[in-house]
């Protein structure tokens, strides 16, 4: 234990208005490790790592690092004194490539624009280092959400850090994905840096950290050594109650075939082919994975299912009708939920209220609205139900959005999806952000959908979420479905086998 | 002007649905912030005027309370008021669905031809019937002008930005080929058009006054464009398209007809003020029948945070300060590029005072 820590921040406060989301937090990090911190949707983690690298201004308290009280006005400013954080939603440019992206609001464009060779060079050089993967001149918008992660964490390697702060950086990551980042950041440690590490998954805590924080309602209730404790204990610590891992299901059979998809086929926004002849069924009363590798064609299948991607070829029936090429609102309307892959990009719109987002979809029906004018009154109290059954942490319903930490915002789309009363939900990544506490809870209610008669297919790229809740699950790999498994963890090597494109009998959808 | 990060969560939100007490205290920095922008601006045109060797301390006088002399002045202003609320009302619709129409200068000339067309035939209808359908004429022609740059926006993704601003140039050569041509009026030396029928005209709120009723028009119009976009679901479906074309898609609105909406209604704004300049103040066409009011619009609702309420006010002070300007010209002798400078100050001043009240709104 060093006499002068590394990082120390004192008693710091912030409120938004009414919201205090750091309530007096004190915590220490300490030169060269890897310090998780873990706690419940809105507990204030993100607030307090953004308050560290300069995006958000302390009211009170003090940060001293390497030994100075600092105080930063900017990122910028945090950049300089070598503080940098990647964020839980990507602050990227979408129409930019990485370099320019890199290179945005750094002093003089000009002088920029001259060594742009030189920012390539350093970029591809970074790359290389820590197995990144990232083309300089790659568009931002054309990235899956791994490849984005990976440009935003070496954007921050890019300009240069002694402390790298990660928000939720494995929410998006598929297990391989992870593997790499977790043992980037074991590199990252060994060549002198210090690494604060944001995450819902606790094995991945368990598995990296030297030592781990909690936090609740703007606090650290406690710091541990990552030997001296265990995931069912910091699930405690940090929910207050034990957290089940494992489900109880009814054994029902399931029931008529509700969405049916033969031999779809479909291209990227690119223009290359990204699902190539899928066909399955989904029935009602069961939970249908797709399991896969980001990339493999699952954001394509799912956007040509909502109507969001055209269908080149094949056909999708929903209880019996063809919605092929049905423009979204008619697919909306034909008893279909959809929660997007991209929460920002498709699900909400960031700057407008709870209330709004609620009724996105059902913005001019009954009862939200009557004779073209919304019917506020009846919005809000359906919110406020949602709200308080899905325990979205808000203010209140006229709150922006966007204002709401992450785990909150995906849990008001999945209670808006869910109210819907669909046939058929279709979910890319359910738990996306969601804190252990709160996935038990929107699994038990996907499992309840479920056994009220309606079908789900559940894309993710998280085997846990996988296992835990599906009857069945596919593969996809390559735009292709290659197998069909039960959920049976004792057939973890053939799921990766399959993942990997691996299999020994002829594609099953071929 | 788009908005680039979705994802910044110290940005504010204020188009958020507000509870009646935040939305009064928001109106009111809406109001307040166009004010003080224009405060700052005329402190820097004071000064100015004071370095060219003029008395600085006349522009406030001279631009401020000099528009205010008698009702007859005040008149004046709200007649340059009513184009500047019309369209800056209208183009708030634009902005707020991320249209971006320049091209209110153009529908404007175009709803003057349509309303002098209306204006200068069909005699013998009564003042009930004939000064209304001048209205209409001119909004109906605004709105499929900007039509067209929607059309080309939402079939061949054409920029409206250049569109519009084609489209501008064609309006005002149209214009002119017809007051020097089919419709000019052959006794007048100047070209012009023929005169409309008085039961056309728009009718004045006092006798003796040029003020016309088109003033009573655009505020109740400014209102209820805030209610459509407020209340309505049209609006909220606009707003969506206009904030996150992607959500709206996968919530199921359709995009390109919610473009046509607000690209229409802000033509239709535009082209109404352009029959109100023909039928209530110069009972012909010409030429040259507006000063800017299409791009000072654009300034009105940038001005107005593009909320049509806030336009109203916002709306008011330009035209105060247009007249205040010509007061100033003739008055003190300045010359009129000077003007032009402080107007631009004005501008510049707006787009620094938006920044600022977004941050009033976090502590609001
Ligand atoms: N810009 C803001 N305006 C208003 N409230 C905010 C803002 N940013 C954060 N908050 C509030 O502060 C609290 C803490 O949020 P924070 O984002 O730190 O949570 P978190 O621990 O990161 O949660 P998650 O695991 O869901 O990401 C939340 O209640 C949130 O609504
Ligand atoms: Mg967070």
């Amino acid at each position: 234990m060093s006499q002068k820590p590394f990082l120390r921040i004192d008693n710091i406060r912030k409120r938004f208005g009414p919201i205090i989301a750091s309530d007096g937090v004190s915590l220490e990090i300490e030169e060269g490790e890897i310090h998780s911190l873990l706690g419940e949707n809105g507990a204030g983690k993100s607030v307090l790592m953004s308050m560290i690298c300069g995006m958000v201004r302390p009211d009170e308290g003090e940060i001293v690092f390497k030994g100075q009280s600092v105080r930063f006005n900017s990122p910028r400013e945090a950049i300089r004194q070598r503080i940098g954080m990647v964020h839980q939603h990507f602050m990227l440019v979408p129409n930019l490539t990485v370099a320019e992206n890199y290179i945005l609001g750094q002093g003089s464009a000009l002088r920029v624009i001259n060594d742009m060779d030189k920012v390539h060079a350093r970029i591809r050089e970074l790359s290389d280092r820590y197995a990144l993967d990232v083309r300089p001149d790659a568009i931002i918008e054309d990235l899956s959400v791994g490849e984005q992660q990976r440009v935003e964490i070496l954007k921050v390697l890019f300009h240069g850090i002694d402390l790298l702060i990660l928000d939720e950086p494995t929410a998006v990551l598929t297990p391989q994905e992870t593997d790499r980042l977790l043992s980037l950041m074991g590199d990252l440690v060994k060549d002198g840096k210090t690494v604060v590490f944001i995450s819902h998954k606790l094995d991945e805590v368990m598995r990296v950290s030297n030592r781990i924080s909690v936090m609740r309602d703007g606090r650290v209730v406690h710091t541990v050594n990552v030997g001296e404790t265990n995931a069912r204990e910091l699930a405690r610590m940090m929910v207050g109650r034990d957290v089940r891992m494992e489900l109880p299901r009814s054994p029902e059979p399931p029931g008529r075939i509700v969405l049916s998809v033969e031999n779809m086929t479909c291209r990227a926004e690119t223009g290359l082919p990204a699902v190539r002849r899928v066909s399955l069924d989904v029935r009602a009363g069961e939970i249908v994975g797709i399991a896969g590798v980001s990339g493999n064609g699952q954001t394509e299948l799912s956007l040509a299912l909502a109507g969001l991607l055209p269908v080149d070829s094949g056909r999708v029936m929903l209880n019996g009708k063809d919605i092929t090429g049905l423009d979204p609102a008619r697919i909306n309307a034909s008893s279909f939920s959809h929660i997007p892959e991209d929460r920002h990009k498709h699900g909400i719109v960031v700057s407008m209220s709870l209330s709004e987002n609620t009724v996105l979809q059902r913005y001019d029906q009954k009862p939200f609205a009557s004779r073209g004018m919304l019917n506020r009154r009846v919005i809000g109290e359906h919110t406020r139900d949602l709200i308080k059954r899905f325990r979205v942490k808000s203010r209140d319903e006229n709150q922006a959005i966007g204002a709401l930490s992450g785990g909150n915002q995906q849990k008001l789309v999945v209670a808006r999806e869910l109210a819907r009363n669909p046939d058929f939900i279709l979910v890319n990544q359910l738990a996306r952000g969601i804190d252990i506490g709160a996935m038990e809870f929107v699994m038990e209610e996907m499992l309840k959908q479920r056994d009220s008669g309606r079908a789900i297919l559940l894309i993710s790229t998280e085997l846990e979420e996988l296992f835990a809740i599906c009857d069945r699950i596919l593969v996809m790999f390559h735009g292709e479905i290659l197998g069909d498994l039960p959920p049976d963890r004792t057939r973890l090597d053939e799921l990766g086998l399959l993942m990997a494109g691996q299999t020994e009998q002829p594609a099953l959808a071929g | 002007m788009a908005q680039v990060n979705q994802g910044v969560r110290e940005t504010v939100y204020p188009q958020a649905a507000q509870p009646l007490y935040r939305t009064l205290s928001q109106i009111a920095i809406s109001a307040v912030t166009p004010i003080a922008a224009v405060l700052v601006a005329l402190a820097c045109g004071a000064a100015l005027l004071w370095l060219n060797g003029f008395n600085g301390s006349d522009i406030v006088t001279v631009m401020i309370f000099g528009s205010f002399q008698d009702m007859r002045s005040v008149g004046e202003i709200l007649l340059k008021a009513t184009p500047l609320i019309l369209i800056g009302a209208g183009l708030c619709v634009a902005f707020r669905c991320s249209i971006w129409n320049i091209g209110a200068e153009g529908q404007l000339y175009v709803g003057a031809i349509a309303a002098t067309l209306v204006g200068t035939n069909f005699d013998g209808l009564s003042v009930w019937v004939h000064a209304p359908l001048v209205m209409l004429a001119g909004a109906l022609a605004g709105a499929a002008w900007a039509g067209i740059a929607g059309y080309l926006k939402v079939r061949f993704q054409a920029s409206e930005i250049v569109t519009t601003i084609m489209l501008n140039y064609i309006a005002l050569i149209l214009t002119s080929y017809l007051v020097t041509g089919p419709m000019r009026d052959a006794s007048a030396a100047y070209p012009q058009s023929a005169r409309l029928i008085r039961e056309a005209w728009t009718p004045r709120i006092v006798s003796d006054m040029r003020l016309h009723i088109g003033i009573l028009v655009a505020i109740v119009l400014a209102v209820a464009l805030y209610i459509f976009l407020q209340r309505s679901s049209r609006g909220f479906a606009l707003r969506v398209v206009g904030l996150n074309p992607h959500a709206a898609r996968y919530a199921g609105m359709q995009v390109a007809r919610n473009v046509m909406i607000a690209m229409c209604i802000s033509g239709a704004m535009a082209g109404l003020a352009g029959a109100f300049e023909v039928a209530g103040v110069t009972h012909r066409l010409y030429q040259n029948i507006s000063p800017g009011y299409g791009f000072e619009g654009i300034a009105v609702a940038l001005l107005a945070g593009n909320n049509p309420l806030a336009a109203i006010v916002s709306g008011g002070l330009f035209a105060t300060l247009r007249s205040g300007s010509e007061v100033l010209q003739i008055t003190s002798q300045v010359p009129q590029v000077l003007v032009l400078v402080i107007q631009g100050i004005v501008i510049l001043s707006v787009v620094a005072f938006a920044k600022l009240r977004d941050i009033l709104r976090i502590v609001a």
